[in-house]
């Protein structure tokens, strides 16, 4: 029944979808949470960025920014991100359309972390003399961020999925594989449920073991 | 024991009640697009909706392309006003399921008939060989031949045959950009950033027949696989031998060469003659 994925590479196809995957959430946590820095900072055109980048870019579908990272940045504007084969161009664009898309998700996880940081302790660091940013650095973060560890799983396992839409720009993981067998196979079903299975392998252990991590983490109030 | 058994038949029989009943009650509530609830005289078909020249549905809801044409041409044969015609849309990872369950009475949408896709439907025909080619622009003098395209820029659609075909055999060294579509490559073709795009010859063709494409693109004539787009039909359906009859029609009273010249000829494409019934071009 499963001799057909003989000469297909699935291993690899999936090594490629974690790859954007882990790129994409390191990239997006960084940029997600300084967008949420943003959100919450005591500078007006700071706080209107931030809200304006996330009403934006969340609502707009992560295809549209996908296929606009190929056609918009790099067939038009030039944007190659210092590589020259279509491979890499196009795997370094959908981890920049990834990240850009996630960051939106990720900033209003924060956020959410952020506010459930008692006021009292942003006033009394403020009242021993810090600064902003080193409140936030120091006193707010470190506990919004064990408070969101269990949304910002939701978000991961998200993201794994809709690395699929790279296929979109011709990235080599999984969905591109996926259509390449279904054109030869002409097994529709048992090929879409094996991959599938696959993303399950994936996402599954990922839920539950940041599920742990969260009840480990979390600040009891 | 005994009892357990009635009970669970008693259940089954009771499910199945209300299932056929629900099931009556949404074939009659259901509107006409359903297939198989339609009247004698209509005929359901599968056709692509996006390719030009091939099987394309326009904005005002009318379809147009050579596999429209043999399509209507068949029904025509087998007792079917064009007007009783369903048409439906047949992607190509579709094709087979919607065979399969019997939601189309056959499908005529660049479907190439091979060994994988016979197990699964019947094939009537072939009705046309393609092959696949390149298109180029128009001022590119650059690509004479298929070894030409190893160190260029290439384009198709993700997953299909003929981007798999340049993966794996026609130009490994070559550059290869997958879209989700044809269009995207074609933006492409036209700034500058792709060289070809590659595909079978009939859809670029197509393509390249367009009114905003026209002039600005050539076919590189390449034949470098052999496409035999065959009607595909339920696995053992007696369709298959009328329309293989149909088709022997088409060719023999001229109209296949009128469809072919009607959708393909303004791109300059040098079509095979029409392909014998039950041929099947290696």
């Amino acid at each position: 029944m499963f001799d057909f994925l003989q000469g297909y590479n699935l291993l690899g196809a999936f090594w490629v979808t974690v790859q954007l995957t882990v790129y994409s959430a390191i990239g997006s946590l960084i940029w997600g949470t300084l967008l949420a820095a943003m959100r919450v900072s005591p500078v007006p055109l700071m706080r209107g960025f931030g809200t304006a980048y996330v009403n934006i870019v969340r609502n707009i579908p992560l295809t549209v920014i996908i296929v606009f990272t190929s056609l918009g940045l790099f067939q038009t504007l030039g944007v190659s991100l210092g590589a020259d084969r279509f491979t890499t161009i196009n795997f370094r664009l959908a981890i920049l359309g990834l990240t850009a898309y996630t960051s939106a998700f990720v900033c209003e996880a924060v956020r959410s972390g952020i506010n459930t940081v008692p006021l009292g302790q942003v006033e009394a660091a403020r009242a021993i003399g810090l600064s902003f940013p080193q409140v936030l650095r120091i006193i707010v973060l470190p506990q919004a961020f064990r408070s969101v560890v269990g949304p910002l799983a939701n978000v991961l396992i998200a993201l794994t999925k809709n690395t699929t839409v790279a296929a979109a720009i011709g990235v080599a993981e999984a969905a591109l594989l996926m259509r390449e067998m279904i054109e030869n196979e002409a097994q529709l079903i048992l090929i879409s449920t094996i991959f599938a299975f696959g993303f399950i392998c994936l996402t599954l252990p990922t839920g539950l073991f940041l599920g742990w991590v969260a009840k480990k983490v979390a600040v009891k109030r | 024991m005994n009892v357990h058994r009635t009970g669970r038949t008693t259940v089954a029989v009771a499910a199945a009640v209300v299932l056929s009943f629900t099931s009556a009650g949404l074939a009659s509530g259901a509107s006409a697009d359903v297939s198989r609830d339609h009247g004698e005289d209509e005929i359901t078909v599968g056709i692509k909706y996006d390719q030009p020249g091939i099987g394309l549905k326009t904005p005002d809801g009318t379809y147009t392309g050579f596999d429209v044409d043999v399509a209507t041409y068949i029904a025509k044969e087998l007792g079917h006003e064009p007007g009783d015609i369903v048409w439906k849309e047949a992607k190509s990872a579709d094709r087979e399921t919607l065979l399969q369950r019997g939601d189309v009475d056959f499908i005529a949408a660049s479907y190439s008939i091979n060994d994988k896709r016979a197990e699964k439907v019947d094939f009537a025909g072939p009705y046309l060989l393609a092959h696949q080619d390149v298109l180029i622009r128009a001022d590119d003098d650059s690509i004479k031949q298929p070894s030409d395209l190893n160190n260029k820029k290439l384009c198709s659609v993700t997953g299909s045959t003929s981007a798999q075909n340049v993966k794996d055999k026609i130009a490994p060294d070559a550059q290869l950009q997958e879209y989700g579509g044809y269009s995207e490559c074609l933006t492409g073709l036209e700034n500058g950033v792709i060289d070809a795009v590659t595909t079978d010859d009939s859809i670029l063709a197509g393509y390249a027949s367009q009114a905003e494409f026209k002039d600005k693109f050539k076919l590189g004539g390449f034949k470098m696989s052999n496409e035999n787009y065959g009607i595909g039909v339920q696995k053992g359906s007696d369709l298959k031998a009328k329309i293989n009859t149909a088709l022997e029609k088409m060719v023999a009273d001229g109209s296949w060469d009128a469809a072919v010249k009607k959708n393909f000829g303004p791109a300059g494409y040098q079509n095979e003659p029409a392909p014998k019934i039950g041929v099947i071009v290696q």
